[in-house]
């Protein structure tokens, strides 16, 4: 790939540290002068992946390549990249001045030469006469906009910056996100930003990379990510969204809440259990008239400054959230309607549990390193290997964890209108995907039961 | 009663023994030593205790002296100490905490019978008592003194100034010289005043370890309170307090992060 245009070429990275991976099989190829974010929740393995750009850490499998270089082994100190650490790490003992200069005087540059740079530098970053302050009497937005002179002034390819903006205040936040835009487009530099904030993402990228669970969920750009989320974890985690349960009828039709709607999504075959997503923005809300596509009953109604958010709860009992400037008061009867193109149809990544298991004998199966009892298995024998499937609401979930079969705890909770859709962890590391209607909250140890009659056993 | 309940209650009234102890045992000295310092054994104001140290050579050379010594054994203790604290705050070259208890361990120890233990292995090795000796039996008894200031900075020191410099272009070397050095010195700073101030008063040391031929200023003070003469012992114990402060002043530019982040003191 030596003629491409991609200045970064990260494939097939992963890591684990100990026996948590936080890097899976990730690959990531970046044009120059693009404004590239990671985002993703926080352990989600995106700060790992730019230390592991910037050098401080090391993959274990997987090529870095830098303008057609391979990086791979190289020291942090030899990369033409530089860093905008999230707290700033600017140099206590020295000024602003000389923290700037810091690279340049390794790089044995001239002192006349340094001095020019540094103050265009300063300049760029709106801190022009600040050269002699002690970093230390600096208020934080200063330190952050002193710690990117002191990474630009190098002419870096690649400028890397791990939340850069995190610890400061909403306001001082808004305007440095401008501010790096602008300095993104006057140097043309590589920027590749790492967040945890999904609006901050939306705002300065040119392309964002989704990332959970040490994985790249989706790559594209933010109305591309917006718009056509690949998955639900996508949906989610972008922006306030419906996401619902539904059937893809054939193509350009698709149920969900009781009814067919029209959509614009084709390929995904007749009968296939499918995602189904609608921004809260998307949906039009009136009062009761005959032309809806959908009614239903205000349950709340709260002001956000542009916009009101309502809940609204239909017949059937699934319950949407709406964002619109007009107000409807709680109990009033609503219609609705969504367009075709707003309703957005996503491959279910799964439709039950499936686990590798052992048959211990005729009635007891392990899976999940735990052992089971099933229904009678005629003709499959102690030892063989076969497939285990569980439906997401046959799985259930109990406080006390003892009473469970095994403990786990909750991960990434969804709701789905009229029911939340949990991920469930093991110790070991597995994944347990739950329907169920009561409420949990992210991280609460549970204990898993499931019963006999509830799993189903496959030959493989 | 109930005043007398609340007078008892009230935090102020719980550091009343403290400030009779420091007024006693602190205050009340250093004043009886500036008094008679300034007289002579009469009573009557005189800088006699003064003139007499200035033109007398031997005192004034057991004080160039023991400066000397005192310098000589904070060198060698940063020299030592350093590398130590480096490679102990270092969690890739050490990983247990059994390292850091046992350079600290002697502390435990009297240091009388350190000293007498060291006179004891010089016999034993039959190395000669005298100059050497002394020194070493100093940075020996100092040299934990060092380490633990250096240690505690360095241990808290922020790893990302570390990455920040090797992001900037720093090899190695580089990082160390130009970010961990620096960075280090509050703890550098404060280990120099925990070993070269009881240095230069130190007696019991330089006697046992140089079978009393190396005269050093404390025991100079020694002798001559010993002796009676408590103007001129009072004189002598001045013009060192006042040696001592100005190091203190000396060290006061960085003195201020010293005694924040400075460990032990």
């Amino acid at each position: 790939m030596k003629d491409s245009n991609f200045i970064i070429e990260l494939s097939h990275i992963s890591k684990s540290f100990g026996d948590k991976q936080v890097l899976d099989d990730v690959s990531l190829f970046v044009k120059k002068g693009e404004f590239v974010t990671i985002l993703g929740p926080s352990g989600c393995g995106k700060t790992t992946l730019l230390r592991i750009l910037a050098g401080f850490g090391t993959a274990d499998e997987g090529e870095i390549r830098i303008d057609g270089k391979d990086i791979t082994s190289v020291p942090p100190h030899e990369r033409p990249v530089n860093t905008v650490f999230q707290r700033y790490a600017l140099f206590p003992h020295l000024n602003v001045y000389d923290n700037i200069a810091f690279g340049l005087k390794l790089k044995k540059v001239k002192d006349d030469e340094i001095e020019l740079r540094v103050r265009k530098a300063l300049k760029m970053v709106g801190m022009t006469d600040y050269e002699w302050r002690d970093v230390n009497s600096l208020s934080g937005g200063q330190q952050q906009r002193v710690a990117i002179a002191r990474a630009i002034v190098n002419r870096p390819q690649v400028l890397l910056l791990d939340e850069p903006l995190a610890a400061l205040d909403l306001k001082m936040r808004k305007d440095m996100q401008m501010e790096l835009k602008d300095m993104h487009k006057t140097l043309g530099i590589t920027f590749v930003y790492v967040t945890h904030d999904q609006e901050e993402a939306l705002t300065l990228s040119d392309t964002i990379v989704v990332m959970s669970e040490g994985k790249v969920q989706q790559i594209g750009t933010p109305t591309d990510i917006y718009n056509e989320p690949a998955n639900s974890f996508v949906a989610d985690f972008i922006g306030e969204s419906n996401i619902l349960n539904g059937t893809m009828v054939e193509d350009r039709v698709v149920s969900f809440m009781g009814r067919e709607w029209e959509c614009v999504d084709e390929g995904f075959g007749e009968n296939a259990p499918v995602d189904v997503v609608i921004r809260p923005e998307d949906i039009y809300i009136m009062a009761k008239t005959d032309s809806g596509m959908l009614e239903g009953t205000v349950q709340s109604c709260i002001f956000k400054g542009v916009h009101y958010e309502m809940t609204v709860t239909t017949p059937d009992g699934y319950e949407i959230m709406i964002q619109d400037y007009n107000a409807f008061e709680v109990g009033q009867q609503v219609s609705m309607i969504i367009k075709p193109s707003d309703i957005h149809v996503m491959h279910k990544e799964r439709t039950c549990n499936t686990f590798e298991a052992t048959m211990i004998d005729s009635t007891h199966v392990e899976f999940l390193s735990t052992q089971f009892v099933c229904n009678e298995q005629a003709g499959i024998t102690g030892g063989e290997k076969v497939e285990v499937e569980v439906n997401f609401d046959r799985i259930e979930l109990m406080d006390n964890k003892e009473d469970g079969m095994l403990v786990g705890d909750v991960r990434f909770i969804l709701y789905k209108g009229d029911h939340y859709h949990l991920t469930v962890r093991t110790f070991d590391g597995d994944n347990i995907y739950v329907d169920t209607h009561d409420v949990w909250d992210d991280r609460d140890i549970v204990g898993v039961k499931i019963m006999p009659d509830d799993i189903r056993i496959k030959r493989v | 009663m109930k005043q007398l309940l609340r007078f008892f209650l009230k935090r102020s009234t719980w550091s009343i023994p403290y400030a009779i102890f420091l007024v006693g045992f602190v205050v009340l000295p250093l004043i009886l030593i500036f008094l008679y310092a300034f007289q002579d054994a009469e009573g009557n104001f005189t800088l006699a205790n003064f003139s007499k140290f200035i033109s007398s050579p031997e005192a004034a050379n057991t004080f160039v002296y023991s400066i000397g010594i005192a310098i000589v054994t904070t060198v060698l203790c940063i020299l030592l100490g350093y590398p130590a604290a480096y490679i102990l705050s270092n969690s890739e070259l050490c990983r247990s905490k059994v390292m850091v208890v046992l350079f600290i361990l002697p502390m435990w120890i009297n240091i009388l019978v350190r000293t007498l233990a060291t006179v004891a292995l010089f016999d034993f090795l039959r190395l000669p008592l005298g100059e050497g000796a002394l020194i070493f039996g100093m940075v020996y008894n100092f040299l934990p003194f060092m380490i633990y200031p250096i240690y505690n900075v360095m241990q808290k020191m922020d790893h990302s100034y570390i990455e920040a410099a090797q992001d900037l272009g720093a090899n190695p070397m580089t990082v160390f010289r130009k970010v961990v050095v620096p960075l280090s010195m509050p703890g550098v700073m404060s280990g120099v005043m925990m070993v070269f101030m009881p240095t230069i008063s130190t007696f019991a040391i330089s006697e046992l370890l140089t079978m009393n031929n190396i005269k050093l200023f404390g025991t100079t003070i020694q002798e001559n309170i010993n002796n009676g003469m408590w103007n001129y012992g009072a004189a002598l114990s001045l013009i060192m307090l006042v040696i001592i402060f100005a190091t203190e002043l000396f060290s006061d530019g960085d003195g201020d992060r010293a005694s924040n982040e400075g460990g032990i003191i």
